[in-house]
């Protein structure tokens, strides 16, 4: 048997070394497009159109998202929900859905201990499964009730979303969608619209279709007096 | 003229001492079964949800950490504002701190939804997050506070206890204020977002630990047959009135605040006037049974002599502590997130419904342990410390003391 000399050993060690590791290394730069700080990530929602449709959002994202229901609505997860608000003295009555902000100033990132709640460059704000500890101060801070915390065994989760029981998720705002397409993407719930009422797009960029609705319509954020300054906003909240 | 104090372990072996050993750690027992079915299941075992999702264990960690700062206090009358009759309890009084704050730490972990995870939030720190400081605050805590007790019981170092004692007393104030503002920073919340949360939170400590340590400190005396003069237990029991007097001002003065602004009045007509468990539990339970009704049994002219009626008021304090802790934990959170000022909401997700909350058998079992743990955890101490001054009666621990 060939005794393999200290030159022989370091040259084999580090090419196996360099064959194991870079098609990994490889594979995650092709893949991550990343987060660019130029963009502002948002979504404008007409709700003129909510009152009568049947929730095509709500199922596309949890279709998408793979969040099921175990037939217990007091744990179950809604990373979206169609809220109905009526004014008292005139009964006016409107329908919007509701889901995480994406907050310029999230106090769910402020409050949460280990850094699990972060904001992207991009103003996507997200939930570290590897690092969340499941405390549920994120879901006590969240002005909106946008936060969820899994109270079940999961299965047949989607690999693009996964979830974890005893971690808080929310809306992504379908970033595995955004990574890959950049500004030509288009979130579950806005594809699934029949009404095209919602509308995905950076607020920083003057000439995105967003951009330019809002310019030319205006909108309203819920609780804006709490100045988060949310990334998701709405026409039609006239109560 | 007053006899030196001298310290030794507790060293009883009676059968009934063994018998709450035993009590003791088949609560624990049962506790940490209850947890294991709450991880193995989920939390939807549990009586908490997405609306609820601090429930009856946070109620029993909050009251014992809150307790464990209040604890120290005793010892801090002796080390910081000189007052030598408490000197002979100051050991016992740290001593029960860490215990208290281990028994309500470890509820703490065990309801998070990953506690296998604790070492995440040892080694990854978000720096703006009162959480984040408040775990550097409880660690520190504990480091601080048995410094200090080395101090008291190693005589080389006792010239160095004051300035310990006196660390110690500012670490606990910014500690309960950092368990208070936890509260206090959640401004989405109409029930919490005050600033007077902190330091609300620092007079609760003060009533809720020495109750504690006055019901600790009777049993332990009482199991061992050691004396506790009328001197001693009347300090104690004046200055547990006073403390409860202040924690009612600061109730008072935090409804009166948010009755007076618009924004939180229909919150605070629910907690105060409501149809609802958390109106009765507030008046009934926090201001009856946890106020007045021991500060009558401590002040009135009737009571004021029997030791017993002083533990029963100790006793009610804790209890009346618990139920205000719930009132604010729970309550706070059964009243509905305010997502657009003055319309009505519903949803599918509960959004504008008053939410309700009924604890589970787990909850229950893993809260209680928690007092368990800081039950056995202080016997067990006192066992194998001397913690415990030998005699408490007045010619220990009265300084003008005379023989008659």
């Amino acid at each position: 048997m060939n005794k393999l000399n200290r030159r022989e050993f370091i040259k084999k060690t580090t090419n196996t070394a360099a064959i194991s590791i870079l098609p990994g290394v490889f594979l995650q730069t092709v893949n991550a497009k990343g987060a660019d700080v130029k963009n502002r990530w948002g979504m404008l929602i007409d709700t003129r159109g909510c009152g009568d449709c049947k929730n095509e959002c709500i199922t596309a994202c949890h279709s998408e998202h793979a969040v099921k229901s175990f037939d217990r609505p007091q744990t179950d997860s809604q990373w979206i929900r169609k809220v109905t608000v009526k004014n008292r003295k005139t009964s006016h009555t409107m329908a919007l859905p509701i889901m995480c902000q994406h907050c310029e100033k999230p106090a769910c990132v402020d409050v949460c201990p280990t850094g699990a709640s972060f904001k992207r460059v991009d103003g996507i704000v997200l939930v570290d499964r590897h690092i969340c500890i499941g405390c549920r101060y994120c879901m006590m801070a969240c002005p909106y009730k946008a936060r969820n915390f899994v109270h079940e065994n999961l299965s047949e989760q989607n690999t693009i979303s996964p979830r974890g029981k005893g971690t808080v998720e929310a809306c992504t705002m379908c970033v595995h969608r955004i990574d890959k397409d950049g500004a030509k993407a288009k979130t579950a719930c806005q594809q699934a619209c029949p009404k095209n009422s919602i509308i995905f797009g950076d607020l920083n960029d003057k000439n995105s279709g967003i951009s330019k609705k809002l310019k030319a319509m205006g909108a309203r954020q819920i609780r804006a007096d709490l100045n988060l300054n949310p990334a998701v906003l709405y026409q039609g909240l006239d109560l | 003229m007053k006899k030196q104090t001298s310290f030794s372990q507790f060293s009883n072996n009676s059968f009934f001492y063994w018998s709450l050993l035993v009590l003791f750690g088949g609560i624990i027992l049962i506790g940490l079964l209850a947890v294991h079915q709450m991880e193995h299941h989920g939390h939807h075992i549990t009586g908490m949800s997405q609306q609820i999702v601090w429930g009856l264990p946070h109620v029993f960690a909050i009251f014992l950490i809150v307790a464990a700062s209040g604890a120290l206090n005793i010892s801090s009358m002796s080390s910081v504002f000189n007052r030598t009759h408490y000197k002979p309890l100051s050991r016992l009084s740290a001593m029960l701190s860490i215990c208290l704050l281990a028994g309500g730490l470890a509820v703490l972990v065990l309801d998070l939804g990953r506690p296998d995870r604790l070492i995440v939030a040892m080694t990854h720190y978000n720096f703006k997050s009162i959480f984040a400081w408040n775990i550097i605050l409880y660690n520190g805590f504990f480091a601080i506070v048995f410094v200090y007790i080395w101090m008291m019981m190693e005589q080389k170092m006792n010239k160095f206890s004051k300035l310990a004692g006196f660390f110690a007393f500012l670490w606990r104030l910014i500690l309960t204020t950092g368990t208070g503002s936890i509260f206090g920073f959640l401004f989405a919340r109409e029930a919490y977002d005050a600033a007077i949360m902190g330091p609300m939170f620092v007079i609760m400590s003060f009533s809720f630990g020495l109750a504690f340590f006055m019901l600790v400190m009777g049993l332990l005396y009482k199991l061992d047959g050691r004396q506790i003069g009328d001197y001693v237990f009347n300090k104690l029991r004046k200055l547990l009135g006073v403390f409860i007097a202040a924690v009612l001002y600061f109730v008072i003065v935090k409804h009166l605040t948010n009755l007076y602004a618009a924004e939180h009045t229909d919150m605070e007509y629910f907690m105060l006037f409501g149809d609802n468990i958390y109106t009765q539990l507030f008046w009934y339970g926090q201001v009856l049974l946890g106020g007045l009704l021991p500060l009558i049994m401590l002040y009135g002219p009737l009571c004021k002599k029997s030791r017993l009626t002083g533990y029963l008021a100790a006793f009610l304090v804790v209890l009346g502590g618990l139920i205000q802790i719930y009132v604010i934990v729970i309550g706070g959170q059964a009243y509905p997130l305010v997502l657009f000022p003055g319309m009505e909401v519903t949803s599918s997700f509960f959004d504008g419904t008053i939410n309700s909350y009924i604890p589970s058998k787990y909850e229950i079992a893993l809260g209680v342990s928690g007092v368990a743990i800081t039950l056995l955890a202080i016997v067990f101490a006192s066992r194998i410390l001397p913690v415990a001054a030998d005699n408490l009666s007045d010619e220990y621990v009265n300084p003008h003391f005379k023989k008659k």
